[in-house]
């Protein structure tokens, strides 16, 4: 037995206790409390949880006033939250002052937008048939909220307003500010001078001032830039400005995926014939727009969230519509906070759920590269 | 072959000529736009009567902004009101600069925690601030600071001469002069004089390997010159005391509750990226340079601070300078909660005058150069930090 030999060479030694292995509920507890100033946190951070988790509960739940109207929640002075506010206004803050009668149209245009927007998202539908698709979509949705053809009376688009707004005023902006975008990033990273100083200047002036002033710009000076006779809608203007910003942005990014193709490839274009556009639209800029899917989705949700500055130049966007029923004679002053946590929670789920796909994506995509590498 | 090469057709197949002509074709038509919206423009103005040019920036404003740094009434001019606008945003957007940069680390090295509820805070922190757009946020905590505090009759005197309200907290102040002026431009000497200081000892100590305690010389290059300015100047000590009337609070220092949300939405919202970004960097920053500054002898914090520290700057800088960036242009949301920003100042100008176009401007033009410098701060920073490569 190897004991033996071990104890007869320690045999003179005095016997030294093994080391104590780590019981396993310390091993468990050792990033809680493994050294003094981790326990103080550890209990901070509960404390800190606890307070959260119960005011959170006591105001939506045990305190909150279920039933009554403006009144009952006057009363209860803020303790708890007002879900009666929720439940009068709710239609009211999604689709703003659309017709009441007409909210089936904005609600199935979101839903189809939805829709086109899950299907774009799983990788297995990434086609060209994924365009029409969304022209499709885009114009059936256009239809819906405008009206005017099969019957659907005319809804002008001042009364558009609420989340149909932001969601269109972000999509449609991405969509076309995408276009946009990648023309840029080509004319900057072309070897001709003059349309590559064009294209920096335009990025950089655009990168270079805040959206409130381009949104500005668009709703004051759009008007006197068109020929007498035309007027420019006021949805319009922000969503030119919107694609403005959009189009500069995106080209930046862009601009990585294009650096990130290697020489060979436009080289090895080249070679066989290709000119070009036929090079950039067949060998680069398939590759280079995979790579950036991620910071694209990203920048998704970066636009969502500006969309809300619309209410600046007095668009009636999701936020806007939020505040108007929060401002409404019957309920001011009463539901501010309820209001405002309605309106975090609609945006933050949704961008929560672009970011995670964002990541997902970014996840596939490296997996994808190392196969491409080892294999 | 040189007869049908020099032939108009063939010219057109030359690539140098193609070149040529695309970049000529491009200019004209950027010109061409150019001319033409700036002949709609002129003409649109000219059928409105409305006036162009400058001349109204020295024309008297006729507007009182709540809160400005230079001496400011509503009898000055424009051009001094678009001054007072943009001082205010340098004011709150360096103020939010700071703020979020010390939340952003904090909580940058909480989500790096081993402890995991302190990162999963860490990370729900960073998750609830960056999937709510600023503008709900600015709101909300103006909303809030309404609500949560008394109204200015009721103003809560949390010390001697210290009030806090819904219209913001009011505090004594120094009846600002010129004397003090003079005394602030040395203390801002003493500080660039102390880091010149600090950073010639430490040349010094790299060149000749003596150690010599640099201290004494930097706290003296720090202190002299204020005391110096302050004996030369001799400002007045003169205290403009707050007084509590029946309904407003006069005198004194006022800090408005709007440029308080204004300074915790920017501030806060930022953070959640740098907090990110210093994540990004300090994991860029290879294991083995903690273990091999481990086994050099170097404690925790040694190695924080001279190995990975010095080494993950290198990551941050770049993205850091774009955050600081758009807080910077975020500050123009100033406008939706009233804070008397450059746009705010520039869009009250603009309703006044009718002069859109220059107002407009002038806005976007003080925007551009302000990025363009900050970026070239950032990149002169970032080149000093950067890996010399050998």
């Amino acid at each position: 037995m190897a004991n033996l030999t071990d104890t007869a060479i320690l045999g003179t030694a005095p016997r030294e206790r093994p080391p104590q292995g780590e019981s396993n509920g310390f091993k468990l507890l050792k990033p809680y409390i493994g050294t003094p100033f981790n326990a103080v946190m550890t209990f901070a951070c509960l404390w800190l949880i606890y307070r959260m988790v119960a005011g959170a509960w006591g105001w939506l739940v045990t305190r909150a006033i279920v039933e009554g109207g403006p009144q009952t929640c006057k009363a209860a002075a803020g303790a708890g939250a007002c879900w009666p506010f929720l439940a009068a206004k709710l239609r009211f803050m999604v689709f703003g002052f659309y017709p009441y009668d007409e909210h089936w149209r904005p609600a199935l245009a979101v839903l189809l937008f939805l829709g086109a927007m899950i299907v774009s998202m799983i990788p297995r539908f990434w086609s060209q048939r994924l365009l029409w698709l969304w022209l499709t979509v885009v114009v059936a949705c256009g239809v819906l909220m405008y009206g005017g053809l099969f019957g659907l009376s005319v809804v002008n688009t001042t009364s558009w307003g609420g989340l149909p707004l932001s969601f269109m005023l972000s999509s449609v902006g991405l969509a076309f500010g995408f276009v946009l975008g990648v023309l840029l990033a080509l004319a900057r990273s072309s070897k001709l001078p003059a349309i590559q100083v064009i294209a920096v200047v335009f990025i950089e002036m655009v990168r270079g001032v805040p959206l409130v002033s381009i949104l500005f710009m668009a709703s004051v000076m759009l008007p006197l830039f068109m020929p007498d006779g035309v007027t420019i809608d006021k949805l319009l203007r922000a969503q030119v400005a919107i694609i403005i910003f959009a189009g500069a942005y995106i080209a930046e990014t862009v601009r990585g995926g294009l650096q990130a193709v290697p020489k060979g490839q436009h080289e090895a274009a080249a070679a066989l014939g290709l000119g070009y556009w036929l090079s950039m639209r067949k060998i680069v800029l398939p590759q280079a727009l995979k790579i950036v899917i991620p910071p694209l989705v990203n920048i998704f949700i970066g636009f969502f969230q500006d969309t809300t500055l619309v209410t600046i130049i007095g668009l009636l966007d999701f936020l806007d519509t939020v505040r108007s029923a929060m401002r409404d004679p019957a309920w001011q002053g009463i539901a501010v906070l309820e209001g405002y946590v309605f309106a975090a929670l609609v945006y933050a789920v949704f961008s929560y759920g672009m970011g995670s796909y964002s990541r997902f994506i970014e996840r596939r995509l490296k997996t994808d590269h190392s196969h491409g590498r080892s294999g | 072959m040189a007869n049908s090469a020099s032939s108009p057709v063939r010219l057109l197949y030359d690539v140098r000529v193609r070149a040529v002509l695309y970049q000529v074709v491009a200019v004209a038509l950027v010109l061409g736009i150019g001319l033409y919206l700036f002949g709609t423009v002129s003409r649109k103005l000219a059928e409105q009567n409305i006036a162009t040019g400058f001349d109204y920036l020295s024309r008297p404003a006729g507007f009182v902004i709540s809160q400005s740094f230079i001496s400011y009434d509503s009898g000055n001019t424009y051009g001094r009101a678009i001054l007072v606008g943009l001082l205010n945003t340098i004011w709150v957007s360096v103020f939010a600069v700071i703020l979020s940069t010390v939340l952003g680390l904090v909580v940058g090295i909480a989500r790096l925690s081993r402890n995991p509820l302190l990162s999963t805070l860490a990370l729900l922190y960073v998750e609830a601030l960056r999937n709510v757009p600023l503008l709900l946020y600015l709101f909300l905590w103006y909303a809030l600071i309404v609500a949560v505090f008394p109204p200015v009759r009721e103003a809560w005197q949390i010390l001697p001469d210290v009030f806090l309200s819904n219209g913001g907290l009011i505090m004594p102040s120094i009846r600002w002069s010129a004397a003090h002026t003079g005394v602030l431009a040395s203390a801002t000497i003493g500080i660039v004089l102390a880091f010149v200081v600090a950073a010639f000892m430490r040349r010094h100590r790299v060149a000749s390997g003596h150690a010599r305690a640099a201290w004494p010389f930097v706290l003296a290059a720090l202190f002299v010159p204020p005391l110096i300015g302050f004996l030369l100047f001799q400002p007045d000590l003169v205290v403009n005391w707050p007084e509590k009337g029946r309904f407003r609070i006069t005198g004194g220092l006022q800090v408005t509750p709007e440029f308080t949300a204004l300074l915790v939405g920017l501030g806060l919202s930022a953070s959640a990226g740098i907090a990110e970004i210093v994540r990004a960097g300090i994991l860029s920053v290879g294991r083995g340079q903690w273990e091999a500054a481990r086994s050099v002898g170097l404690h925790d914090r040694q190695t924080m601070r001279l190995v990975v520290l010095p080494q993950a700057l290198r990551v941050i800088i770049p993205p850091l300078t774009s955050s600081y960036l758009s807080t910077f242009k975020n500050s123009s949301l100033a406008i939706a909660i009233g804070y008397p920003d450059l746009v705010m100042v520039s869009n009250t100008t603009m309703n006044q005058t009718g002069q859109a176009i220059e107002g407009i401007a002038i806005f976007m033009l003080v925007y551009l150069g302000m990025s363009i410098a900050i970026s070239m701060l950032m990149n002169w920073y970032n080149a000093r930090v950067a890996l010399v490569e050998r």
